[in-house]
């Protein structure tokens, strides 16, 4: 591979672009702030190719209506959007769940509930990670941090996707879809030679029809496609979880954080290291399958865990189901789009140290 | 050796229906069969069935199917054709699936000229769940959430979603059938064949509404239903070509 050179970009083009490069050809959206640049972007792409379509819809519900069709006839393919929007497609979500369809579903998270606003939170953890709609689904969660990462997840994303037959959302916020980083990207993979599936509707030429449903009238198969369905996530949950761990091997206590969030606390936690406190951070990449093992073995030498979330407390719960009575874990919030400062969480961490005598 | 006059067409499987006697249905698919079976394209047609009574429609259809949301099914089929162009692909949705809940998807994929081919299957009521008042169900008339009668002010008019569709500028073709005697089976086989012969010529959105009888729901005998339709149905719904530019397009 050439080697390429730095490109200075927003995220939301950061993530089409990426998506291109790993063979998505097939784009439909709405528009909704704060990640109209991600539609435009692919829209401007995909005029270029010849093999591609970009389509933006009526509706949320008929731009993830038409990634399923797209995804059926076997094309990489994406759609995006942000909170309320991310609600109104979940329905076609856990249709793609049950019908076992790779998709890439973006997430640039907004405030909430409701129309909320359009400045940076985490609001939707619990919508991504616990399927988000009807069913008892999962989804496999992506929450990059960097410019950077947005192209190596991005792409990791669809291979995941096609490798479990599975909606991925990529998780982000205002901060990662507008910061401009400089990011290097891969070369470009042909879709051509990605491999054919055998469950694809593309006619049925010289062989039986084919068929995909998520519908199963008799109780007896839709058990056992259920059961199918928990050993998939079950592998899922052995194979790949992803995290980052930073300067934990002496830390008294452990910043856990996702995302811009955790962008943030490494800051703050460079900032109270030099200030001579052992902190660390330990950051969740996958958020479903979260790497809860990981974090539970870190407990063996530190005590005190610090959640950082911009939002009111949702990632914070896995921490306690991982960890149990291990650690004590707290919890530091901002639920509304204010973006905190590394001197804001260097000071959350600080304070736990002192209160708690861990800096003896 | 007997000469064979009739069979069955290659694109409908040997299951038997599930729908009840009278129903429109099973004379729908046979027709839709006929007509893949006549262009020789079972082997590049993909159909999207709807939710309702159609859902098993993949059954007896003997094409690659993909299953859609109740309302999404042109969404759906939007995404496989524009994803695989060279395929012939149909939706096949009754009347709340198209006309109430899918309205949305259905006037823009008419509105961008999607090379589709719509099959509305109009019968009043919502079947499957038990003949609930539908967009399209007649005024007056009974169903089980309309136990008075449907009401205009309280209950809205009869929607007649094949007349919006015309006023959309990417729609090419659009008739209205029925299926209630051999000459309208005849009629509605014709249309059928037409609209899929839009898709292939690349010309825009074709939609056949078909008028469909629901003896089951609508507590009359198979015939009655039929004599309702005929009698009662086509005065609101009538019968014939809405809209047809196939000629212009050329």
């Amino acid at each position: 591979m050439a080697k390429q050179a730095k490109q200075l970009m927003c995220g939301s083009h950061v993530i089409a672009e990426a998506a291109t490069r790993a063979g998505c050809r097939f784009y439909a959206g709405y528009p909704i702030t704060p990640q109209n640049e991600l539609p435009e972007y692919m829209s401007k792409r995909f005029a270029d190719l010849e093999d591609a379509t970009f389509i933006q819809a009526e509706s949320e519900l008929a731009a993830i209506n038409m990634v399923m069709g797209a995804s059926m006839a076997g094309a990489r393919v994406m759609t995006s959007s942000s909170s309320p929007g991310i609600s109104l497609k979940q329905e076609a979500i856990s249709y793609m769940a049950g019908m076992e369809l790779p998709a890439v579903v973006v997430n640039i998270m907004r405030g909430g509930p409701g129309l909320g606003n359009i400045a940076p939170t985490q609001q939707d953890y619990f919508q991504a990670t616990r399927g988000g709609g009807h069913g008892g689904y999962r989804t496999i969660v992506l929450a990059p941090y960097s410019g950077q990462e947005l192209v190596t997840l991005t792409m990791k994303a669809f291979d995941l996707a096609d490798a479990y037959r599975t909606p991925v959302i990529l998780l982000g916020d205002g901060l990662m879809g507008q910061m401009m980083e400089p990011v290097t990207f891969p070369d470009p993979i042909d879709p051509a030679t990605l491999p054919e599936n055998a469950w694809v509707l593309d006619g049925a030429k010289g062989r039986d029809s084919r068929l995909v449903a998520s519908l199963y009238l008799d109780p007896v198969k839709m058990e056992q496609f259920n059961w199918k369905l928990a050993r998939k996530y079950a592998a899922i949950c052995e194979r790949e979880t992803q995290h980052e761990s930073y300067l934990l091997d002496d830390a008294v206590i452990g910043v856990v954080a996702f995302g811009t969030a955790a962008r943030i606390a490494k800051g703050a936690v460079n900032r109270v290291r030099e200030a001579g406190l052992k902190a660390g951070l330990f950051r969740p990449i996958t958020l479903w399958p979260f790497p809860g093992k990981a974090l539970r073995s870190l407990t063996r030498t530190i005590k005190h865990l610090l959640v950082f979330e911009m939002n009111f407390g949702q990632m914070v719960e896995d921490v306690r189901i991982s960890v149990g009575e291990q650690a004590t874990v707290h919890f530091h919030g901002r639920p509304g789009g204010i973006i905190s400062t590394p001197h804001e969480i260097g000071g959350a961490i600080t304070k736990l140290i002192y209160r708690h005598q861990l800096n003896n | 050796m007997a000469k064979q006059v009739f069979k069955r067409p290659e694109a409908l499987t040997d299951n038997i229906f599930h729908y009840c006697p009278g129903c429109g249905h099973s004379i729908i698919h046979r027709l839709i069969a006929e007509v893949i079976d006549e262009f020789g394209i079972r082997e590049k047609t993909v159909g999207v069935p709807p939710a309702g009574c159609a859902v098993l429609a993949y059954n007896y259809i003997d094409v690659d199917m993909g299953e859609a949301p109740h309302g999404r099914a042109i969404a759906v089929a939007t995404g496989i054709k524009r994803a695989r162009p060279a395929l012939t692909v149909f939706t096949y949705q009754g009347d709340g699936d198209i006309a109430a809940i899918g309205t949305a998807e259905t006037i823009h994929a008419a509105n961008r000229g999607e090379r589709l081919t719509a099959i509305f299957v109009n019968n009043g009521v919502y079947g499957m769940t038990g003949g609930q008042m539908a967009p399209t169900t007649l005024l007056g008339q009974t169903t089980t959430t309309t136990p008075g009668g449907r009401l205009p002010l309280r209950d809205g008019f009869p929607l007649d979603l094949s007349q919006m569709l015309a006023l959309a500028a990417g729609s090419v073709y659009i008739e209205r059938t029925a299926v209630t005697s051999p000459k309208n089976i005849i009629k509605t086989k014709k249309a059928i064949r037409k609209a899929f012969q839009v898709q292939m010529d690349d010309l825009g959105f074709a939609l056949v509404e078909i008028l469909s009888q629901c003896p089951t729901n609508w507590k009359l005998s198979p015939l009655e239903a039929c004599r309702r339709v005929e009698e009662e149905v086509v005065k609101i719904y009538p019968l014939g070509i809405i809209k047809d530019t196939t000629d212009k397009s050329n």
